[in-house]
């Protein structure tokens, strides 16, 4: 911190631009992939393969953009973050290869599953489909708790073993997060879907939710034991302030969460919608507490964003382009979505 | 002594990239130039309204959807790479190479997922005119995607416009020289032609394969009864209603929805079908004037390399001596023990004519090069290099006898020609993948060529780890890309109708305009539209 003190003006504020806009991106990749991911996690609940076509139809259109977002998240920290990207990545080498094969299965299936000739290989692409998005999800929820608890560093490269990501609290928020993201599929299906498709949805997205807040719970009563400076942010005096409303804003959330569950009326409109975007805003809120006990260490107990900063021409190249191109990049993401609004059914399709 | 035999982790990563980056690359090779003649077909329909612009456009759209998915999953595992097994690497050249990755996701990648959506399933949601832009932006995003991931490459084979720090960072220092290094515009052409060749051979198989079905007496508008005929239901109603595509719009297109329509504009279609007409036609054009081209191209870009990375082109041309009047070696064995190339046949002067442009210019061999700048695979870059000029000059050949029977009224009658068509159908993915591996294998021992060597860009793996993801990757790859290529022949092997799979009824929206309908084999097993509650119903 001493050294990131010193640094004044661009050199200070550039990384703390990139910090915030690909926190931004991996935020806006976890809300967006997480109910496709959702969805392939909840498919072992739908037994009707109509139900499947539908639920599937439902993320078809939207679902590559979705995973760009990843992209541009690993991208831009190799970018701007050159140090991080190449400390972290071999540090979560295992979970992170495992995430991607489970994306290859997830993404093909999506493609395949409607062309299959016969039921076996319809179930075995449903499988892949469902499976590929529960390993994708598992393994990115270990690479997150892995990357919590710490990395071993020396000198500009990764220092741990190659199981190091694999400790208890890594199992604790893989699980955490294919609940969490199947709580964001059933909501995102309740709301695009209508009929027993609809029904079912609400029903699971009870124990997901439940699941979820249990998860947060959880979580958050370890964090501040993994790392002395998470307990320093949220258990002592002034910060204790600060960090405050976080917990109470979540409580809030799960009360209007369940409120609005409880009431569903599947009559569509904004009522049906609800569920799903305080999902997120659950999502949100513990994705910021994580920022909070994270600030301002890019790599846990190794590198703040400023010593794992590119140099400012680096990062102000590619900023040029990002100010110009992520707002239209979220205008025609935004019309796409607009453009494929409404209800999913099976009689309709999109016509 | 067995540990001297077993390969290092340094060796497996290599591997590992070169089997993630060979087949990754199959797919955009073929993609980037689909996209292209996507939008040209489409552009050819609004401009003359003839159905069988838009009939071929679909046949090829469901192609692209496969592709292009197979192309994301596999590029997802690229973008990676990078960090996990050359975290040192992209530690030090992160700074440089990083921000050019960084534009090619930002201006490339979400242009073309954002609008793929569109492209696949926005046809009756947008007009014609909007649905054309989506295409064309979606081409658009292939090039870009090209554009900078070249511009990437071709700067860690030419590096300039850095400063390199004392501990052996890689700064920017004028973005303008690093995007547009030497060997970048050359190959940004070479590749992207090459793309645009791998797309027309295959385009020319397809319907040179049709063609030559018809002519075996299976009339492919019969064939393609069968193929989606289950019950006829399927044929009976290639039209989802009010999707834009129409037909009811024009004259040549008439209402969809029956299937007496159908079946007798198929049956009132004299000759061969004509959808594979223009494909094998559009093919046989481009190869005619394009095939040519690369070669020029290529030459350039050899001329190029011949400047930057002399230790390259010695190894691709196997000199070992530097001489005036170099011969050019048609084929022989390099011995990189003995510094000689065996059994050598050769052509006197060639080489200096097409390096330096002077029928005794000195070429330098190997032998003036030291040799810790020599490839690590000599031999390899060499008959790589042979392979990709052999299949180019077929591709001449194909494009010239294509031309020539053009002539002569024979293009689509000449049974001979569209067997080659056919035969020549890989020749472009091949071609591309030799291309690639004279260029990498040509470019070792270094990742920043002549600066940072590869043996100092490898992540601190073990050697366990990096064989287990290896294995994973290979077993997967060939699992889930081997059944999505299976797919793609079963899809080559449709017969190319008019009314041409709109949105089918009864089939997901993600199949929608796909698959019109289960095919040949299974279609029993699976109930048919309109048949069963558990498929879904078509909106009328």
């Amino acid at each position: 911190m001493e050294t990131a003190m010193d640094l004044t003006g661009w050199a200070f504020w550039l990384p703390l631009i990139w910090a915030v806009l690909i926190a931004l991106a991996v935020f806006f990749y976890v809300c967006m992939d997480g109910f496709d991911l959702g969805i392939g996690i909840l498919f072992p609940f739908m037994r009707e393969k109509a139900e499947r076509d539908v639920a599937v139809n439902s993320v078809a259109p939207v679902w590559d953009g979705n995973e760009t977002w990843l992209v541009l998240g690993g991208g831009g920290l190799l970018a701007v973050f050159p140090l991080a990207y190449a400390v972290v990545l071999p540090a979560l080498y295992m979970p992170l290869i495992i995430m991607l094969l489970g994306l290859i299965f997830r993404g093909v299936a999506f493609e395949m599953r409607f062309r299959a000739e016969n039921e076996t290989q319809q179930l075995w692409w449903d499988r892949a489909f469902s499976w590929g998005s529960m390993v994708a999800a598992f393994t990115q929820g270990i690479a997150l708790g892995a990357f919590v608890q710490g990395i071993e560093v020396r000198g500009r490269a990764y220092a741990g073993g190659w199981w190091d990501w694999l400790t208890p609290f890594s199992v604790l928020t893989g699980v955490a997060l294919v609940v969490g993201y199947g709580m964001l599929g059933a909501c995102w299906l309740l709301w695009k879907t209508e009929g027993p498709l609809h029904r079912r949805a609400v029903r699971l997205a009870w124990p997901f939710a439940l699941g979820t807040v249990a998860a947060i719970a959880l979580v958050s009563a370890i964090m501040p034991f993994l790392q002395p400076s998470f307990a320093e942010r949220w258990l002592t005096f002034p910060h204790l302030l600060y960090a405050l409303p976080v917990p109470v804003l979540v409580a809030f959330l799960v009360w209007r969460f369940f409120h609005a569950l409880s009431r569903d009326t599947g009559q569509g409109g904004m009522a049906d919608a609800w569920p799903f975007i305080i999902a997120l805003g659950l999502f949100a809120l513990s994705y910021a507490g994580l920022g909070v006990s994270m600030w301002p260490m890019i790599v846990p107990s190794a590198f703040t964003i400023w010593q794992a900063a590119a140099p400012p021409s680096s990062q102000a190249f590619l900023l040029v382009g990002a100010a110009v191109l992520i707002p239209i990049i979220l205008a025609y993401t935004g019309y796409v979505y607009w453009l494929f609004r409404g209800k999913v059914t099976s009689e309709s399709g999109y016509h | 002594m067995i540990e001297a035999l077993l390969p290092s982790a340094l060796d497996l990563a290599r591997f590992q990239f070169a089997f993630v980056v060979v087949w990754h690359f199959l797919f955009p090779a073929f993609t980037i130039g689909l996209a292209s003649y996507l939008a040209v077909l489409e552009g050819l329909w609004l401009w003359t309204g003839k159905a069988v612009y838009i009939d071929t456009f679909r046949y090829w759209l469901k192609v692209f959807a496969v592709a292009f998915a197979m192309g994301v999953v596999s590029g997802l595992v690229m973008s990676y790479q990078f960090g996990t097994n050359w975290s040192v690497l992209s530690d030090k050249a992160g700074p440089v190479i990083g921000p050019l990755m960084g534009y090619e996701v930002l201006t490339a990648f979400f242009l073309e997922a954002g609008f793929l959506g569109v492209m696949l399933f926005g046809l009756d949601r947008v007009g014609k005119g909007l649905h054309m832009l989506a295409t064309s932006l979606v081409a658009a995003g292939t090039f870009f995607s090209a554009f900078w991931i070249l511009s990437v490459n071709s700067w860690m084979h030419t590096p300039q416009g850095h400063v390199v720090t004392p501990d052996g960072r890689f700064l920017p220092d004028d973005w303008w020289a690093i995007i547009f290094n030497p060997s970048f515009p050359y190959r940004l052409a070479h590749t992207v032609t090459g793309a645009y060749l791998t797309t027309a051979l295959i385009v020319g198989a397809v319907g040179a394969w049709h063609l030559l079905r018809e002519r075996r007496g299976a009339p492919a508008v019969r064939d393609a009864g069968m193929d989606t005929g289950t019950g006829g239901a399927a044929a009976a109603q290639p039209f989802a209603p009010g999707s834009l595509v129409d037909g009811g719009a024009t004259p040549d297109h008439p209402a969809p929805g029956s299937a007496g329509a159908d079946r007798g504009e198929e049956a009132s279609e004299r000759g061969p079908n004509p959808r594979a007409k223009l494909m094998f036609s559009m093919a046989m054009w481009m190869l005619l004037f394009v095939a040519p081209l690369q070669a020029v191209l290529g030459d350039l870009h050899g001329t190029n390399t011949y400047e930057h990375q002399p230790a390259k082109v010695a190894a691709m041309e196997g000199h070992f001596e530097t001489e005036r009047g170099a011969p050019s070696i048609i084929f022989g064995i390099p011995d990189p023990e003995q510094e000689r190339t065996r059994m050598a046949l050769e052509i006197p002067n060639l080489a200096s004519l097409y390096l330096t442009h002077d029928w005794n210019g000195e070429v330098r061999g190997l032998k003036d090069i030291p040799r810790e700048y020599w490839p690590t695979n000599i031999p390899l870059v060499f008959f790589a290099f042979r392979v990709m000029v052999g299949l180019g000059l077929l591709m001449i050949g194909l494009g010239l006898a294509g031309g020539i029977m053009r002539l002569r009224g024979r293009l689509y009658s000449a049974p001979w020609l569209l067997r080659a068509a056919v035969a020549m159908g890989p020749a472009g993915l091949v071609a591309v993948t030799a291309g690639w591996i004279v260029t990498e294998a040509g470019r070792q021992p270094f990742t920043v060529y002549g600066v940072l060597r590869t043996a100092d860009s490898v992540s601190p793996i073990a050697l366990p780890a990096v064989a287990t993801s290896l294995a994973a990757f290979v077993v997967v790859y060939f699992l889930v890309f081997g059944a999505g290529i299976w797919f793609l022949f079963k899809l080559f092997s449709q017969t190319p109708r008019p009314h041409e799979g709109a949105p089918p009824q009864g089939q997901p929206i993600r199949s929608a305009g796909i698959t019109p309908a289960p095919s040949i084999s299974a279609g029993a097993a699976r109930p048919g539209p309109g048949t069963s509650g558990a498929a879904p119903q078509p909106a009328e």
